[in-house]
């Protein structure tokens, strides 16, 4: 090849390449969502849920229009479940891609580093999964915002639920990370107002599949709960290890989460009366309008019914609409201070807001209970729902106890 | 301090012992290549995980679990020889750390077909009803599958120990792990009995993946862990020693169970520490000979 030709093909290569920047750069472009999440790994379930939940939010957003008037795009990332590769992506998604909203993480300790990238970028971050940090100083931001429950909510709702109905000594199994330590922390602190007794709590390691070596301890101890607090792939290997050494006629098992993702992949005979509280469950569109309309959307598009997770992601994405709509802008501070100002929303379960102190949104949540084996109603109706309990500031730290003025 | 009866700690034993049946198989095979071919198989953690998927899918298709437990090794096995004749035969005669990074690479080769075939969400696998439940062991009660697990190794520990000591082509085996040139002066094809040693190691680890399936799922990771662990088992046994993989490996298993009964959050790193006790004490492992690397 000639000098010359080389030259004059490099240029136009530069061209072609640079030349979507320039367009975006300029807001003609679509409006590009960015999605770390632990695609591979213990938690890919959920984050195949979360990626199906984010695609029906841009399929509905661009159905009406796009978000101000640009067509809406949805990138997804794998960050391996490692804080460092979530870092990583999400600077790619910022720097490369222009994404001008970060949606997604979801592991505790991934979002920290997420976040702290979206903050360093001054991108609108909405949070997807549990985490007691990242709506709480130092971590949090004016433009972090976060759409999950968290452990302290989840892990008091469900340990008080647990004391009234299932028995007061528990031992406590939690995968030893973030997630895992701050619901192991609120349970013991809720036994221990509420009267009961911790037998013990063990840490694992999150992703592990052996729990066998904990077992025999827990079995002596004679709980009248077993809590379970593993996430993840590691919840189908806990269980079973744990119906293996006949524990699930000698104790009772409950979760502050349970996941339907698991609960299908696990099936009905391993999570046949297991208790645990989710964030929302698809049979739930019976009394709930917007639930209806998100089930519906799924079952067209992808033949299943949303997950919890899913819906997170689904009402993560509508919010980053709804918030840029308003501000008219993708402004960071300007979409944030929009959905400050206007807390409320509604988009698969009912009533949510936004608090003004930490950005976290309220919403209720349900107990459920893993239907056995016969009753089951088709593929997915895999819960019964036995209780639940109404969204409620007073459940989570006071904006005072998170370090908010 | 947790209650210390004479019963938990039993059953805390047989738990140590079934993760330590599964380094066995691991390390065997490991130090068995090692041993022979000098060669690093860092891809023994990925045929471990073919073997519990390989099993899920022969369990699926045939509904036996028993003839998932037989075939399974030996298609992983079939896969070793291949591995061995196509991509490692190659590399004798050069360096180390060659085929090391070649069975690396491999791994991650074999990690993304694994996806590619089965999905990045692991699959859960069911021991057969028989071995379903629990039995009472007077002290405790113990899931029937993982005695299972031990028998199945145990039966084949032996066979393989009668096949190394009581055959010819195990003499020879044992003799090229001591002085390959010998041997190839004695006149054997030592590249054939390579070929088997690497299909036989293949196979051990596939057989760990579809017994370690059942208790603990098919995932494509799997095998990340476990051969990092399984390496700290060869190298504490002594790299190239059988009866040190097999001693070491139920060592360790014992000291993983223990550790997580008395201190849980050590559990993870009280493996590497043993590993560092024993090379301050015996550079070459309990049962290793001096010199085999250099």
């Amino acid at each position: 090849m000639h000098r010359r030709t080389f030259v004059k093909t490099a240029a136009a290569a530069a061209a072609t390449l640079g030349f979507p920047g320039v367009l975006r750069a300029q807001g003609a472009g679509p409006v590009r969502i960015g999605m770390p999440l632990p695609l591979t790994g213990p938690f890919a379930a959920l984050a195949k849920d979360m990626q199906q939940g984010a695609v029906l939010g841009v399929d509905e957003l661009n159905a009406k229009g796009g978000i101000l008037g640009r067509k809406v795009e949805v990138l997804f990332r794998d960050d391996q479940l490692k804080p460092q590769v979530g870092a990583q992506r999400t600077q790619e998604l910022i720097e490369k891609e222009q994404c001008q909203f970060i949606v997604g993480g979801l592991a505790a300790h991934v979002q920290m580093a997420i976040n702290e990238q979206t903050k360093k970028a001054k991108i609108l971050y909405v949070s997807t999964s549990q985490s007691d940090e990242i709506s709480a100083k130092p971590d949090t931001s004016p433009i972090t915002f976060h759409e999950a429950l968290n452990p302290t909510i989840t892990s008091r709702t469900v340990g008080k639920w647990i004391i009234e109905n299932l028995g007061k000594r528990w031992w406590i199994v939690y995968a030893d990370y973030a997630w895992g330590k701050q619901n192991n922390a609120v349970l013991n602190e809720t036994n221990k107002k509420l009267g009961g007794t911790v037998l013990g709590s063990t840490p694992y390691p999150l992703g592990s599949a052996e729990f066998s070596a904990h077992l025999p301890k827990i079995q002596a101890a004679k709980p009248e709960v077993l809590v379970s607090v593993t996430p993840g792939a590691d919840n189908i290997a806990f269980l079973k290890q744990a119906a293996s050494f006949g524990m699930r006629s000698q104790m009772k098992i409950a979760q502050p989460l349970l996941w339907i993702s698991y609960l299908k992949e696990g099936g009905p005979e391993l999570y046949d009366g297991i208790y645990g509280g989710i964030n929302w469950y698809w049979e739930l569109q019976d009394t709930i309008p917007t639930a209806r309309k998100f089930v519906e959307a799924s079952m067209k598009k992808f033949n299943m019914p949303p997950g919890d997770y899913g819906a997170y992601s689904y009402s993560g994405v509508l919010e980053v609409a709804r918030g840029a709509e308003l501000a008219k802008s993708t402004d960071a501070d300007k979409v944030a201070d929009a959905l400050r100002k206007n807390p409320q929303y509604d988009h698969f379960k009912g009533k949510q807001w936004w608090r003004a102190c930490d950005n976290k949104s309220f919403q209720d949540m349900w107990i459920v209970k893993g239907r056995g084996p016969g009753k089951t109603k088709g593929e997915w109706g895999l819960a019964d729902v036995i209780a639940k309990v109404p969204a409620n500031e007073e459940l989570d730290r006071t904006c005072a106890e998170k370090g908010h003025a | 301090m947790p209650d210390v009866s004479l019963a938990a700690l039993a059953a805390q034993v047989f738990t140590g012992l079934v993760l330590g049946m599964i380094y066995v198989l691991l390390a065997i095979g490991l130090s068995l290549i090692f041993g022979l071919m000098t060669v690093v198989n860092f891809s023994h953690g990925a045929l471990y995980m073919l073997g519990a998927y390989v099993g899920f899918t022969l369990l699926r298709f045939t509904g036996s679990f028993a003839t998932a437990l037989v075939l399974a090794p030996l298609l992983v096995g079939l896969l070793g020889l291949f591995v061995e004749r196509f991509l490692i035969r190659p590399l004798y005669g050069r360096r180390p750390d060659d085929p090391l990074l070649l069975t690396f690479g491999l791994s991650l080769v074999v990690v993304e077909t694994a996806r590619l075939i089965w999905g990045k969400i692991g699959l859960t696998l069911d021991p057969p009803r028989a071995l379903a439940g629990a039995v009472n062991l007077g002290f405790t009660y113990f899931p029937t599958y993982r005695l299972f697990v031990i028998a199945v190794t145990a039966l084949v520990l032996v066979g393989l120990w009668l096949f190394l000591e009581k055959t010819n082509v195990g003499l020879v085996i044992r003799a090229g792990s001591r002085d390959p040139l010998m041997v190839r002066a004695l006149g054997f094809d030592v590249g054939r009995i390579w070929f088997l040693v690497f299909g036989i190691g293949a196979g051990l680890a596939g057989l760990a993946g579809i017994l370690a399936g059942p208790m603990r799922g098919a995932y494509a990771e799997m095998g990340v862990t476990i051969i990092i662990e399984s390496f700290v088992v060869v190298v504490v046994g002594g790299m190239g020693s059988l009866l040190g993989a097999v001693v070491s490996g139920l060592i360790i298993g014992q000291i993983v169970s223990l550790t997580t009964f008395f201190a849980p959050k050590l559990a993870e790193i009280v493996v590497f520490i043993t590993m560092a006790i024993v090379l301050l004490l015996r550079p070459s492992g309990l049962f290793g000979e001096a010199g085999l690397l250099e």
